[in-house]
């Protein structure tokens, strides 16, 4: 593994992964993977499919507990804190980690009622109108504002796909989180409505920790300003992405690049 | 000994035992004539150039035997017995008969049992007479049809088996019946159903001769009695409501306030927090429990139940508590429910993507949060069919009332006083001693056809919004 360490960001990284394996049963889906991911960028992880590049994503907000036959080793950090402790709560954890699904999955209620899910919960807005100004802002963040600005009654499945999506986005940000997960947000969608996630994921960058998993090379470098290359369970090189893309110092992270497997 | 008593004996020949043991010997032999033939053109030619194969041969051969002559059979064994009679009834021994009623149809039936070996000896000497021309009707007439139905099958059989050529379809044929033999299996619910309604209507319009539909509909007292004159109906006895009022009190609200929060509970714990171990013997545990036969939970409510209710209403002071309790025969007409129920949420909430449900982990809501509010909202449409299903259930079940329930027909709104149903008047007046077109036993069929009106709309809606709820998630 490689790791390029003169960049000045990651001296104080929001999250910090330290010797992680995931195990499925008996299978390890994750072999010993450190990375630190750095506050206000946006981190792509690529990788050709089953390399657990999603697995890993998962593990950042806890998502894996979902699965029964899934167990974790090793240190991940929030902001200096281990999620893994028994002190953390995961219900916390993920308001303050969000996560953006490859398919949209908008609740079958109302376009407002989507964005309001997460601030009811947590008690975040106290009145109705704090909560419009909260459903608002998030659309409007999410750049979908204009265009449902006067069916905020209508249900969010009713939407194109990829408006879906950056309503899946706009209900993430609405509980303002630190770090958005995003695993593959853009696969099932076409270019134009492509194009749209990954300007808002730029317009995000600045005030979000974004990490990104994606199967499009070039998403990943018109998007993010760091890129990890995972293969087979391990992270083979992580760096600068413009560095990643034009001059890698790993064999296998160049043979993908160029496009010689995956 | 047995077994070849049936050709021995030619009166016993035409049993539908020996025709279908008659039916299958000649259908194999078919079978094997078909396969034998075709084997010898299909041995040594291209197996993919040869319409079908020699199994398709002797299948097609095997049907044209056997299949009419099954047919015959049962039209003959139907119509004969007709037949016997009358050749009987035509001979000189039978001039002395009773002309009518009781007397005549049992001396006809002792000499029809001894003849047919049924039988060893007459109670009544009128019968005597009877037995020799009974037994030679019956040889003759199954001697013709035995003849018949082995002429039938040897020329349909000769008939197809000249038919066996390499060129023939013989697959598509036997395909052809298969498929046709399916559709009239799938039929026989269906026009049972129509046949069931058809008698239904036909009582029932018998019983709204003599009873406006009005005081049945909406008549607040209910009353019959099968032994007042039948020229005369009193139709303010008529009146339905309170067994209605019954039905709906125990069925569809009693039974339901038990069977709704405790199907939902169980179903939601198993969906969502039950391990997989754990479910595996919990499911099928409640799945048996929706296959104990209603007259066992007849007996808990009426044994254990509704005393114990009984007893509890006296320990707090209220004296009036009947032993036949529409609580108790509700509450454990709820318990019955609940595997339906359960098993319908069950399958709703199983059927909400597991993205919603990630979706809702994902922003940080609880486990019990996203139950409440993702999955539960999204399932609601079917687990709303399914509450209907079981409400339709519920009111169409008679055994437990039967046995907890009381026959007053009370209109009333507390649990502890009696109540009856629907169903338990129809058993009641159906079982009781009024003659059968007597205005009393004609309403059972009008309760009847209601109660069909009523469930059969309830599947029907239940039905359709669980369809929209699958259709909205595929």
């Amino acid at each position: 593994m490689t790791v390029i360490h003169e960049m000045d960001d990651t001296a104080d990284p929001k999250m910090r992964a330290r010797d992680v394996s995931v195990f499925y049963g008996d299978k390890k889906a994750i072999d010993d993977v450190s990375i630190d991911i750095p506050t206000k960028y946006v981190t792509a992880f690529i990788g050709p499919s089953g390399c657990g590049k999603s697995t890993f994503l998962r593990t950042l907000n806890r998502m894996n507990d979902t699965i029964p036959s899934a167990r974790v080793e090793g240190d991940i950090e929030l902001d200096g804190e281990n999620i893994y402790s028994s002190g953390m709560d995961v219900v916390q954890l993920r308001a303050r980690v969000g996560m953006v699904f490859q398919k949209p999955n908008p609740f079958p209620k109302s376009i407002y009622d989507n964005i309001a899910y997460g601030p009811k919960i947590h008690g975040i807005a106290g009145s109705k109108n704090e909560l419009d100004e909260v459903v608002e802002r998030s659309l409007q963040r999410a750049g979908l504002w204009n265009e449902v600005k006067d069916r905020l009654g209508e249900s969010g499945t009713a939407l194109s796909g990829g408006q879906q999506q950056r309503l899946c986005i706009a209900r993430a940000i609405a509980v303002d989180p630190e770090v958005i997960l995003m695993d593959e947000p853009a696969s099932a969608l076409d270019p134009i409505a492509t194009a749209k996630i990954e300007e808002l994921i730029d317009e995000l960058a600045g005030r979000y920790a974004i990490v990104i998993v994606t199967h499009s090379m070039q998403q990943a470098a018109r998007v993010s300003q760091r890129t990890a290359f995972f293969h087979l369970g391990k992270m083979v090189e992580y760096g600068p992405t413009d560095q990643i893309f034009t001059n890698p110092l790993e064999e296998r992270t160049k043979d993908y690049i160029t496009g010689r497997y995956g | 000994m047995l077994p070849d008593r049936g050709l021995r004996d030619p009166a016993r020949s035409m049993s539908p035992a020996f025709l279908f043991l008659l039916a299958l010997g000649l259908g194999l032999a078919g079978w094997l004539a078909g396969r034998a033939k075709a084997r010898a053109f299909t041995r040594g030619a291209d197996p993919r150039r040869v319409s079908a194969r020699p199994g398709y041969h002797a299948w097609f051969v095997a049907i044209w035997v056997a299949l009419p002559l099954t047919v015959f059979a049962v039209v003959w064994t139907t119509l004969s017995p007709a037949l016997v009679d009358q050749w009987v009834l035509a001979s000189p021994a039978a001039q002395d008969l009773p002309a009518f009623g009781f007397e005549r149809q049992s001396i006809l039936a002792e000499a029809r049992a001894v003849a047919s070996g049924n039988a060893t000896a007459v109670f009544n000497p009128a019968a005597q007479g009877l037995v020799e021309p009974f037994r030679e009707a019956q040889q003759f007439y199954s001697l013709i049809g035995l003849a018949f139905a082995i002429a039938m099958a040897i020329i349909l059989g000769l008939w197809a088996y000249t038919r066996v050529k390499p060129a023939f379809a013989a697959r598509v044929k036997v395909e052809r019946t298969v498929m046709g033999l399916l559709l009239l299996a799938s039929l026989v619910a269906i026009l049972t159903t129509f046949g069931i309604l058809a008698s239904l209507v036909f009582e029932t319009i018998r019983f709204f001769g003599m009873v406006s539909p009005i005081d049945f509909l909406f008549g607040l007292s209910w009353n019959p009695d099968p032994m007042a004159n039948a020229a005369a109906p009193q139709g303010d006895r008529y009146g339905a409501i309170p067994l209605f009022w019954g039905t709906i009190f125990i069925g569809a609200i009693i039974a339901m306030i038990v069977a709704i929060p405790l199907g939902m509970m169980s179903a939601i714990y198993l969906t969502q927090y039950a391990s997989s171990r754990w479910r595996k013997i919990i499911k099928p545990a409640l799945e048996i429990l929706a296959g104990v036969p209603t007259v066992v939970y007849g007996y808990f409510a009426a044994l254990t139940v509704a005393p114990a209710i009984r007893d509890a209403a006296q320990a707090v002071g209220i004296s009036n508590a009947s032993s036949e309790s529409a609580l108790a025969a509700g509450l454990v007409m709820g318990v019955m429910i609940i595997p339906f129920v359960s098993s319908m949420a069950d399958d709703s909430i199983a059927a909400v993507p597991s993205a919603m449900r990630d979706g809702s982990l994902a922003m940080g809501a609880t486990q019990s949060e996203t139950i409440k509010k993702v999955l539960i909202p999204a399932a609601l449409p079917g687990i709303v069919g399914g509450v209907m299903l079981a409400v339709s259930r519920a009111i169409g079940e008679t055994m437990i009332v039967v046995m907890a329930a009381s026959t007053a027909a009370n209109l009333s709104a507390n649990p502890l006083e009696s109540m009856t149903t629907v169903t338990v008047q129809i058993v009641a007046l159906l079982t009781g001693e009024g003659s059968f077109d007597h205005p009393a036993t004609l309403s059972a069929f009008a309760l009847g056809f209601v109660l069909f009106m009523v469930t059969l709309l309830l599947n029907f809606i239940a039905l359709r919004v669980v369809k929209r709820f699958r259709e909205a998630y595929e």
